[in-house]
């Protein structure tokens, strides 16, 4: 008679409570999705939507500390799971905020929900926009598209911390005005914190009155210190060749430009293995990469 | 020995199951019912004993639904078993395995819980002429396993590397080695070694990579695969999954699943919106190379594959990693 010795890993102290996903080689339920709610669903576009989701669970809600370019899994449960780059300020400890495109199944059904709904949230993960870094120096916050959303953290960062930085200058490129997300926001942020924003659009409408063409249009008014200059780029792949190409003729080194690329992904923690860029993963080594790995990394853009 | 621990636990073995079109037996791992059932002296696998670490279908939490609310249930227990006659190359496999899943970021718990309750025991084989593990060093195992078994004539010499090794062992009854037989050791080791067949030029793999990455040599081979997938399904070390959700009849319960999945399959970098990050299969079969020779290299300083081949027996277009390296290694100019 000879039994093995069972060991249950339920019982394992990290086991038992609740995970913290910043505790990144802790064994812990990984599978554990924060039960959260949502308060509120507010139509900003056609196609996008921004949710206030509160994680309910105390703890859980102190463990889901995030850096600005960091994402979520959003769980609906029995629907699905997806990732979402967060949109809202990390220095709010009450709820987060996510700003979705109704473009699939999840999304699809995310955007039926109403307020008070129950939805998950594991997180978070991903890499982040090095903030420490650009300490005292100019920022360069450059979007196309719905590459404003992960750029409205770093927004509300800087706006946190706006003695640490010299000038920021958001730089917002989108196909039409009515596209135009977080402009009800813009006034603030130039007249308290005192950002340059300037917003090109590519079809104007009858109404539009401001800047007209490409976003690499936008250089010839925004003059770049390329010695004391940081990146950050979010957008389609194929604008961080051009933006990111121009800065790079202008001086500014590839590894103080910041892009944040986008995959397929089944579980934000480098197992699944489908959002599998180059040599490495989506989902660990980024979603932010300076522009330098980038480069490197086969086939990333 | 293994009589004695099928009494209280449950063991699983090479066991034959089938005929192949040539007429050779084709063996799988799985539990045991009778001592009989075992085979010791099977060729290989046909499916790999990784999926009794990450089987091709798990659960990995369920909701129950009430009302507009919902309680997710997540079930991590594993009850010990033992794996009897895994191949050096398939302890190396899984040492592979424990890079990405125990020791990176987020330690996954199924498996972890699979690994840390299952007893193995290892054996050794002469190769087959397709092996060539040899090439990927991992045709000898030094650790990663609790027993390892090499057949010395009218016994066995057995390596111990777990205190539960050492355990089984004692109880079961096993002599001293003798001075003879570690002679006897030694020459069957040279005996395995000298019977590799097949070899294969890594000498600059990870490097040959990036260098052949617009090489015609991957539409060569990639418009032959037929993205079936089946090579990452044999697989010793392939991990990927997918997820699907599954709700009951009666809408009160939803089934959170994870399956293996392979990267040579169509929608494996496809997102929502419809656009596919690698629409063609040389694309995908290309990728599959990149991440067990390159990628995985960069991370862990090793390549993720082990050289059994089994992906090569498999294929049902005739795709052997022996052949597609031969080709990029090619001195010719193309």
């Amino acid at each position: 008679m000879l039994k093995i010795p069972h060991h249950d890993i339920n019982l394992e102290p990290d086991m038992a409570r609740p995970p913290d996903f910043n505790r990144r080689a802790a064994r812990m339920q990984t599978e554990r999705t924060y039960k959260s709610r949502v308060l509120a669903a507010i139509q900003l576009t056609e196609h996008e939507k921004l949710f206030h989701i509160r994680i309910l669970d105390p703890l859980e809600r102190q463990n889901f500390q995030f850096l600005p370019g960091q994402f979520v899994m959003l769980e609906l449960p029995g629907c699905g799971e997806v990732a979402i780059s967060i949109s809202g300020s990390s220095s709010n400890r009450e709820f987060l905020e996510l700003c979705v495109r109704k473009v699939g199944k999840v999304t699809g059904m995310l955007h039926r929900l109403e307020p008070g709904a129950f939805i998950g949230i594991r997180g978070p993960f991903g890499t982040h926009f090095p903030m420490q870094e650009m300490v005292g120096s100019n920022v360069l916050l450059i979007a196309g598209g719905l590459g404003i959303v992960p750029l409205r953290s770093t927004i509300y960062w800087v706006n946190d911390h706006r003695i640490d930085y010299r000038d920021v200058t958001i730089m917002y490129g989108i196909r039409e005005p009515s596209q135009i997300l977080f402009d009800y926001q813009a006034e603030e942020w130039c007249r308290v914190y005192g950002l340059r924003m300037e917003t090109i659009v590519e079809h104007p409408d009858e109404s539009w009155a401001g800047h007209v063409g490409m976003i690499t249009d936008l250089f010839e008014d925004v003059p770049i210190d390329p010695d004391h200059t940081f990146a950050v780029v979010c957008g389609p792949p194929v604008m961080f060749k051009y933006v990111c190409g121009y800065l790079s003729d202008l001086g500014l080194p590839r590894q103080r430009m910041f892009v944040s690329l986008e995959r397929r992904m089944h579980c934000g923690m480098g197992k699944c293995c489908r959002c599998n860029v180059g040599s490495t993963f989506t989902c660990l080594d980024g979603p932010v990469f300076d522009y330098w790995s980038v480069m490197n990394l086969k086939e990333a853009i | 020995m293994v009589e004695g621990l099928m009494e209280d636990n449950e063991v699983i073995g090479p066991k034959w199951r089938d005929r192949d079109r040539a007429g050779n037996k084709i063996y799988r791992f799985l539990k045991l019912n009778d001592f009989d059932e075992l085979q010791m002296d099977y060729t290989r696998s046909y499916l790999s004993p990784k999926n009794f670490f990450l089987p091709f279908k798990e659960d990995l939490a369920t909701f129950d639904f009430q009302d507009s609310d919902w309680e997710q249930n997540i079930q991590y227990t594993i009850h010990p078993r033992v794996i009897v006659g895994m191949r050096a190359c398939d302890i190396n496999a899984l040492l592979k395995l424990d890079e990405v899943m125990v020791k990176s970021a987020y330690p996954n718990p199924y498996y972890f819980a699979r690994r840390r309750n299952t007893i193995i025991i290892g054996l050794d084989h002469e190769p087959l002429p397709d092996c060539f593990c040899r090439s990927m060093n991992a045709d000898a195992a030094f650790h990663g396993f609790d027993l390892f078994l090499t057949d010395i004539g009218d016994k066995y010499f057995i390596a111990v590397n777990s205190d539960t090794g050492f355990m089984i062992l004692n109880r079961y009854g096993a002599e001293q080695v003798a001075e003879a037989d570690q002679v006897l050791y030694k020459q069957v080791k040279k005996q395995i070694e000298s019977k590799f067949k097949t070899q294969l030029d890594v000498t600059i793999v990870p490097e040959l990579m990036d260098l052949e990455f617009e090489s015609p040599v991957w539409k060569k081979w990639g418009d032959k695969c037929l993205s079936c997938g089946s090579c990452a399904m044999v697989c010793p070390t392939c991990y990927c999954y997918g997820v699907e959700e599954q709700v009951n009849l009666t809408f009160t319960r939803a089934t959170k699943r994870r399956f293996l999945y392979s990267c040579n399959l169509l929608d494996f970098a496809s997102v929502a919106g419809g656009h596919n990050f690698r629409p063609e299969p040389h694309i995908r079969l290309k990728y599959r190379y990149y991440h067990q020779f390159r990628g995985f290299v960069e991370t862990y300083n090793q390549s993720l594959c082990v050289g059994c081949n089994r992906c090569g027996v498999a294929c049902l277009a005739g795709i052997h990693p022996k052949a597609v390296l031969d080709d990029l290694n090619s001195m010719e100019v193309a």
